[in-house]
């Protein structure tokens, strides 16, 4: 089942942001996280975080910093 | 800004945690940690440009080079090395925090290939939040540290602070026959690293709670060390220029030493000294703010090739704390380094690249 999650680590200095992050990843077996920051540093984290986790990622700029969307597959079935 | 208890930079990121012995995780009390607390390279320039110079013939070694320490003759053949370092934690424990720091300090006479003699303290101290035993345990720390380098710690000052930060400047003398500045690299030299990168990464997986205590043990012993049988080899061994790697990270520091010396350099990130599971906590994200910066002021300086994997780069970028010394030696003097380093655990003898002629940007090459 998928499942949606909002990290909001606006205001918080790595590591901050990608021990939330990844603790929000780690909690879903399948899904989407969207993760808010405002440092860049953290979004370069935050996008090697993705790849560690074989994730795939996309950030935007949005109001008051960035938006990265993080979707995790499925451990079973739907690889390429 | 979210309902989080977060100061804003420079401030605690926490309240500290209390352990059961009473003392403060001091890691957890800062937002930078050591020398990833230092300003950017290019902010440093822009402070330090358009400053009146100093045209004093006795001062052999200012800010213009961006050296380590600066050198200033005293008599013809008695020159003062006088440098100052300080910071936020990186470490949990005060002691070892105390050691890093002076060692740290110390480095900067070692890298100039001086003896250090005396050294000043400087604690800004949040006493609040920090009790005195704790601050009194940092100084515990590095007073050890400064007997074990034959220097005195002969003062200091303190002031109330909001963020804890910790360091000395440190005045020791050096021959003239034995200064090693950033400025004496040559074509033909080889680039000996003497300890393993990777102390910003894993402080900083350490902050995350992702670093297991024997890595955080390990890289505290590495920041610990005194580089001074480094600086004592590299004198021993002819090297013709050295610096210590700190806060701009291995490729700042290089870049800084090629264009001081007005040549350009060759490194082998394949050859390089690890800290354990550094490229891992790199992979997962735990890279320092300040190795980015890092990364951005030597864009367009350093060229790298595509087969370095991008967490190799960015254990290049890493901030270090009290690293090691990076020395150009004539490529005959390698073996005489090694030998003279032999049985020193403090001393590794890494070659990691050599110096080539050319200047202009970029003036850093990294390959395999």
């Amino acid at each position: 089942m998928n499942q949606e999650m909002t990290v909001d680590a606006r205001g918080l200095a790595c590591p901050i942001p990608v021990i939330r992050a990844k603790k929000a990843l780690e909690s879903i077996p399948q899904g989407r996280v969207v993760v808010l920051v405002d440092e860049q540093a953290a979004v370069e984290n935050i996008a090697r975080l993705a790849g560690y986790m074989r994730c795939s990622h996309q950030c935007a700029a949005c109001e008051g910093g960035f938006r990265i969307i993080i979707e995790k597959p499925g451990s079973g079935g739907e690889g390429p | 800004m979210n309902a989080e208890r977060l100061p804003g930079r420079g401030g605690p990121a926490k309240e500290p945690h209390m352990a059961t012995q009473g003392q403060c995780d001091l890691l957890q009390l800062t937002e930078h940690c050591g020398c990833g607390a230092k300003l950017p390279a290019a902010d440093l320039r822009e402070i330090l440009l358009g400053l009146p110079a100093s045209h004093d013939p006795r001062l052999l070694v200012g800010p213009v080079t961006f050296d380590d320490a600066a050198v200033y003759r005293l008599r013809d053949d008695c020159l003062l090395v006088q440098t100052v370092d300080f910071f936020p934690p990186m470490a949990s424990d005060p002691e070892v925090f105390g050691r890093i720091a002076a060692a740290n300090a110390l480095s900067d006479v070692y890298a100039m290939g001086g003896q250090p003699l005396t050294a000043l303290a400087l604690m800004c101290l949040p006493s609040k939040q920090v009790p005195l035993g704790v601050a009194r345990a940092i100084v515990h720390g590095a007073t050890e540290k400064l007997i074990e380098a034959g220097a005195l710690l002969v003062g200091g000052h303190t002031l109330e602070d909001p963020q804890l930060k910790f360091g000395l400047s440190v005045a020791g003398l050096v021959e003239p026959g034995h200064i090693l500045s950033n400025a004496g690299a040559r074509p033909g030299d080889m680039l000996v690293l003497t300890k393993p990168l990777g102390t910003g990464l894993t402080v900083t997986a350490a902050k995350a709670g992702l670093a297991p205590a024997s890595l955080v043990e390990e890289a505290n012993r590495w920041m610990s060390a005194l580089n001074r049988a480094a600086a004592e080899a590299a004198v021993q061994s002819g090297a013709h220029a050295a610096t210590d790697i700190t806060g701009f990270g291995l490729l700042g520091h290089s870049w800084q030493m090629a264009k001081a010396s007005g040549v350009r350099m060759r490194l082998r990130a394949g050859q390089m000294p690890l800290l354990d599971r550094a490229i891992e906590f790199a992979s997962m994200g735990l890279v320092p703010a300040g190795a980015y910066a890092n990364r951005r002021f030597l864009d367009g300086r350093v060229r790298i090739c595509e087969k370095v994997p991008l967490a190799l780069q960015d254990v290049l970028f890493d901030p270090q704390t009290s690293g090691g010394l990076l020395i150009c030696l004539p490529a005959e003097s390698v073996e005489k380094f090694r030998q003279a380093a032999a049985g020193q655990w403090e001393c590794g003898c890494a070659v990691v690249g050599q110096v080539e002629e050319g200047d202009g940007e970029p003036r850093l090459f990294v390959g395999m």
